[in-house]
């Protein structure tokens, strides 16, 4: 080989290493400087979030709805923080890994995330045992406040969603015979077709069948033509929204007309961007409603969708939420100490987001009343 | 629901055996697996999402775009990450597959960073011209997939035994140093069928697109994988299996769905593959003598 040619790839290699190693430094060399001298409370929080990988979208819906509510918080002053982010890869070890790094620094505080429940599993009880306040703000299967006093949540779980969607769609459908189609390799989908199983079970309905794909999917005309020939009256789907859409689009393709029932992630208004005519009929039962007739609602969405150039969804709009508890915490805790913040958390009660009035239960989860929304001509309506 | 379902294998399966025809050459003339042409396929489908949806060009503009754009992809796979590995003394035999594989991930994030993550939906009118058949509706897309899909094993066939490139990739197969001492241009020769695989790896692409509206950056792993389960079914190397490989394993998972239990698709699929290589270990076109080439 030419030596020329051998120098070159000699030089390429050497920067990537370069580039390598000043990647490593960059979530490092944050400033000391953010010490409580008097003045507002200041803060570093962790944030341990899906920003690569199959469901990237979430945790740069996530991010996105920190940073925002980031922003505004340093910008009325009450009270300083800092976000240190790390990505987790929707992997419980890598998760497990940053986790430790964020806990390991003594002036980081809390964190916020993971963003799946699976991460959630492993990282809240290490969590809990160094005594560090964890706030899930997408993590929604059961069991998750329970871990441990220092883990909390600001999102509403499944077992609260999905049975309000499914009664308003059952009420008003007379549905006798559902389908259920849940993707089966993540425990938020699992967990999601565990509640819709056992709530129509609870309400008599017939299931005629229970059909699973997988993430990354893009063919679901073999479960759906299956479905198709039972005729049932409606279709349970326990999806993540990027195989939901995909899901109803192939299904309205085929000539099904059923109206859906999702979870919580299933509830995008991406849904309407990727299925187009073909998401209409989708019920869901969320926190968040972004064509809600409150101020604040709609500046959120204003100020989001100016800054990133689409619609903002319920992940962003629990994130912006989240940190919002966090600096209340923060401000009636008084000092940047994990224990206090801690039972600051636990004292907060009808605080005022973007999704509704919040407040916490013993176990730390979520105290809210959902709103059941269907989409039809093409926007998420309030369903009766 | 039979005759429905069958429909939906065959989609499945034509799409499974484009992306296995892509493997399958790389693999019969250099023995290497290129772990990048999932993601080749995944930018196909993507460029057609942007000139379908995003420009609003007509689609043979867009499969244009696709092959040319993947062509290019392959001829810089080539050149970047396999020719400078190639024939080096100290080189491990399994250095190519590792570039393969970064090259794989680099483009995977490069479309993240460009595309963002989620689902593109493909747009097209085309994609909605259907026929009904009793209860039975049938999308023109389908019929497309199957045709374009035979018609490249047939042309593939041709040019492979027939044409005088084909002879000399076949020799370049057999054994690049005496291809090369006997005068065949060795390098132009793999440069072609890198290409020409990664070409086909966009036109499978851009058929996913059309067919099941579903276009996103992780795409081309789970499709990577299939046709790579594909071509060991089939028989390494081998055109035919690679058709028949990827319509049995299509039609398999299809009807594991329809008659059986969907959680179980994948794992029944692959234990079918387990038992057909156990009874033909060398796949079921392969030959015997697959391994002499190298």
């Amino acid at each position: 080989m030419r030596n020329s040619l051998k120098k070159v790839y000699l030089l390429i290699s050497v920067l990537m290493v370069v580039m390598l190693a000043a990647c490593g430094e960059d979530n490092t060399n944050t400033s000391n400087a953010s010490e409580n001298s008097g003045g507002p409370v200041s803060a570093k929080i962790g944030v341990i979030s899906y920003m690569t990988g199959p469901g990237a979208a979430y945790g740069e819906a996530i991010t996105n709805g920190f940073n925002l509510a980031l922003d505004e918080i340093n910008e009325k002053g009450d009270v300083k923080i800092e976000l240190v982010i790390e990505d987790s890869a929707g992997k419980q070890d890598q998760a497990m890994t940053v986790a430790q790094k964020l806990m390991s620094s003594d002036d980081i505080v809390a964190l916020l995330g993971p963003t799946l429940s699976t991460e959630m599993n492993v990282v809240g009880p290490e969590a809990d045992i160094n005594g560090i306040p964890i706030m899930g703000t997408s993590t929604t299967a059961a069991g998750i406040p329970q871990i441990g006093e220092y883990v909390f949540r600001n999102s509403i779980p499944e077992s609260l969603a999905i049975p309000a969607a499914l009664e308003k769609a059952v009420n008003k459908y007379g549905v006798k015979k559902v389908a259920i189609l849940y993707g089966n390799d993540d425990l938020f989908t699992q967990s999601g077709f565990d509640t819709m199983k056992a709530e129509a079970e609870k309400m008599g309905l017939e299931i005629v069948t229970i059909e699973t794909f997988q993430k990354g999917q893009s063919d679901y005309n073999a479960q759906l033509t299956k479905i198709k020939d039972l005729q049932p009256d409606l279709i349970l789907a326990s999806a993540l929204y990027n195989e939901g859409a995909v899901i109803m689009d192939q299904a309205r393709k085929m000539g099904i007309d059923l109206p859906f029932v999702g979870g919580n992630g299933f509830n995008s208004p991406q849904v309407i961007e990727i299925a187009g005519e073909a998401s209409d009929g989708l019920i869901v039962a969320t926190p968040w409603f972004g064509e809600k007739d409150d101020p604040k609602v709609q500046e959120f969405v204003k100020k989001y969708e100016s800054a990133y150039g689409h619609k903002p969804d319920q992940f962003a709009a629990q994130a912006y939420d989240a940190l919002y508890i966090m600096a209340e915490g923060l401000k009636n805790a008084g000092e940047a100490d994990r224990d206090a913040l801690r039972d600051a958390l636990a004292e907060i009660k009808d605080l005022d987001g973007i999704l509704g009035k919040f407040s916490f239960d013993e176990d730390g989860d979520v105290i809210m009343e959902p709103t059941v929304l269907i989409i039809k001509d093409g926007a998420f309506q309030q369903f009766e | 629901m039979l005759l429905e379902q069958i429909i939906n294998g065959i989609t499945l399966g034509s799409i499974y055996a484009i992306v296995a025809l892509g493997f399958t050459l790389v693999f019969g003339v250099l023995g290497i697996i290129n772990m990048a042409h999932g993601e080749i396929f995944m930018i196909g489908a993507f460029i057609g999402v942007l000139i379908t949806s995003v420009f609003g060009l007509p689609l043979w503009i867009a499969f244009l775009a696709a092959i040319g754009v993947t062509a290019i992809l392959g001829y810089m796979l080539e050149r970047i990450a396999l020719r400078p590995l190639r024939g080096k003394q100290g080189v491990s035999h399994l250095a190519p597959l590792i570039s393969t594989i970064g090259v794989s991930i680099l483009l995977e994030n490069l479309s993240h960073h460009i595309f963002g993550a989620g689902n593109h939906p493909f747009r097209h009118s085309f994609a909605q011209i259907q026929f009904q058949v009793g209860s039975i509706t049938i999308y023109l897309v389908q019929i497309l997939i199957f045709a374009i899909s035979i018609t490249l094993m047939v042309v593939l066939s041709y040019w492979l035994s027939k044409t005088k490139a084909g002879k000399a990739l076949r020799a370049t197969a057999e054994n690049l140093e005496t291809a090369s001492l006997l005068g065949v241009n060795t390098k132009r020769t793999i440069t072609t069928t890198v290409i020409l695989a990664s070409a086909l790896g966009g036109i499978a692409g851009i058929l996913v697109g059309m067919a099941f509206n579903s276009v996103n950056p992780q795409m081309g792993l789970s499709m990577g994988l299939k046709g790579l389960a594909i071509i060991i079914l089939g028989g390494m190397g081998n055109v035919k299996g690679a058709m028949a490989g990827g319509l049995l394993l299509g039609l398999t998972e299809t009807m594991i769905v329809a008659y059986g239990d969907s959680g179980y698709r994948d794992a029944i699929a692959f234990i079918t593959i387990i038992f057909i290589l156990l009874l033909r270990p060398q796949g079921i076109f392969g030959k015997n003598t697959a391994e002499a080439g190298r």
